[in-house]
């Protein structure tokens, strides 16, 4: 049971092979990213972030969801050496941890729900559980960032997350008019492959952000493989990367 | 006397149409007051718009700037009539790419879109604090190429794209003739 929507600005899959899925199932899990998008959206005048941000709501009244996050912000940036921050211009915007996290609680739903073989994807950031319907782990593609409808890498997950952090308009020949002769080493795409899609998510933003030592930043840390993409073309990846590569 | 009359006639008009025109132009220009996060100009060649287009697959609600059609060029003298958008400078609306927001301005002349630039880009990158130096292993590198195996989903980031053909869209929306 497969369901798409338009949530967040992005689109969220949910799809669960087990056979007792429900379309409750499915809507339970679309009603926790609405319910996040109401808790955690800059983008809406009342939500607790936005309410935060006013000084309408003072530091004792945070809600556990709320005080967990700023935890987390700070946990990563900490061990990002500071290129994860939510702080911005005096105000806070939790957005770059929230949507791993968001990913990883929905996925706990259904893990609570019973199921043990389903993906979570939202906007390209995906948690995977179990195997695909044919009883095999699940196939993922790794975009090309030069052209959308292309993948570049192939990889078997089971029970992992993976989160790409980049920007396809750089690599889709958009050049700076000021600058172009830009650095080549620019880096385009970075995807990372951790034990959940929280880890995932929250060390390739920063990594990301790191240009290309981000990479470097990655193999650092245990539990997560990374492969990143430069303006070139080239691709650097980390010692243990190849595990998950599904070679045809 | 009645042929000069007429000339006047159609001289006049054309002088208000101009102005007219101009309008307009200053109108679209007035919006390029600084928006906020303005550092990351960046200008994409027409050509390359139709491919950040998504592929037409799954989701019906997003705007696919692929189809929009492409501005006739008009023989006569008469401005940008026949065109699909006016001559100016519009800005798109601001998009939610989840990470930061999106941001485009695009201006048409001759009836065509010149250029797109960013007005608004998420700036993860824009962070001064520098990062301690890892020990520098050796990892391998590769030249990517395609891979084209059957997938049951893709890793990619997607927003920004998404975010970007919204806020394009809402700006040629305003360019509408």
């Amino acid at each position: 049971m497969k369901e798409t929507r338009l949530m967040l600005g992005m689109p969220i899959t949910v799809n669960i092979v087990d056979s007792q899925a429900t379309q409750e199932n499915i809507d339970e899990v679309f009603a926790y990213f609405k319910y996040i998008d109401n808790k955690f959206s800059v983008f809406k005048k009342d939500s607790e972030i936005n309410q935060i941000n006013r000084g309408e709501i003072m530091e004792n009244e945070y809600s556990d969801d709320m005080e967990e996050i700023f935890l987390l912000a700070e946990k990563t940036k900490k061990e990002s050496h500071g290129y994860f921050d939510i702080h911005h211009k005096g105000k806070l915007n939790p957005s770059g941890v929230v949507k791993g996290w968001a990913i990883h609680q929905a996925a706990k739903i259904l893990e609570k729900d019973g199921f043990s073989n389903f993906y979570v994807d939202a906007g390209g950031d995906i948690q995977v559980k179990g195997n695909n319907h044919l009883g095999k782990p699940w196939t993922l593609g790794i975009r090309n960032p030069f052209n959308r409808n292309e993948n570049i890498k192939i990889v078997k997950l089971i029970n992992k997350g993976i989160a790409t952090s980049g920007t396809y308009i750089r690599g889709q020949h958009i050049y700076n008019p000021f600058k172009p002769q830009d650095p080549i080493m620019e880096i385009v795409s970075l995807t990372v492959i951790g034990p959940n899609v929280f880890e995932a998510d929250r060390f390739a933003t920063p990594a990301f952000a790191m240009g290309k030592e981000g990479i470097l930043f990655i193999e650092s840390i245990q539990g997560l493989e990374g492969y990143m993409i430069d303006s070139n073309g080239v691709a650097t990846f980390t010692k243990g990367w190849n595990q998950y590569v599904y070679k045809d | 006397m009645k042929k000069l009359l007429l000339s006047v006639l159609v001289i006049v008009s054309f002088i208000l149409y101009s102005l007219f025109q101009r309008k307009d132009d200053l109108v679209g220009s007035a919006n390029l007051a600084p928006q906020g996060n303005t550092n990351n100009t960046i200008s994409i060649s027409p050509s390359t718009t139709p491919q950040t287009s998504p592929s037409p697959t799954t989701i019906s609600t997003t705007p696919d700037i692929k189809n929009t059609p492409k501005p006739t060029p008009t023989a006569t003298p008469t401005p940008t009539k026949a065109s699909l958008y006016k001559n100016g400078t519009y800005i798109g609306d601001v998009t939610d790419a989840y990470y930061g927001n999106v941001q485009v301005q695009v201006q048409v002349s001759g009836g065509n879109i010149s250029s797109v630039n960013f007005l608004q880009y998420p700036s993860d990158r824009s962070r001064s604090i520098s990062i301690n130096s890892y020990a520098m292993p050796i990892l391998e590198q590769e030249a990517i190429k395609a891979q084209s195996a059957n997938v049951d989903t893709v890793s990619g980031a997607t927003d920004t794209s998404l975010a970007f053909i919204s806020s394009m869209q809402s700006a040629l929306a305003k360019a509408q003739n």
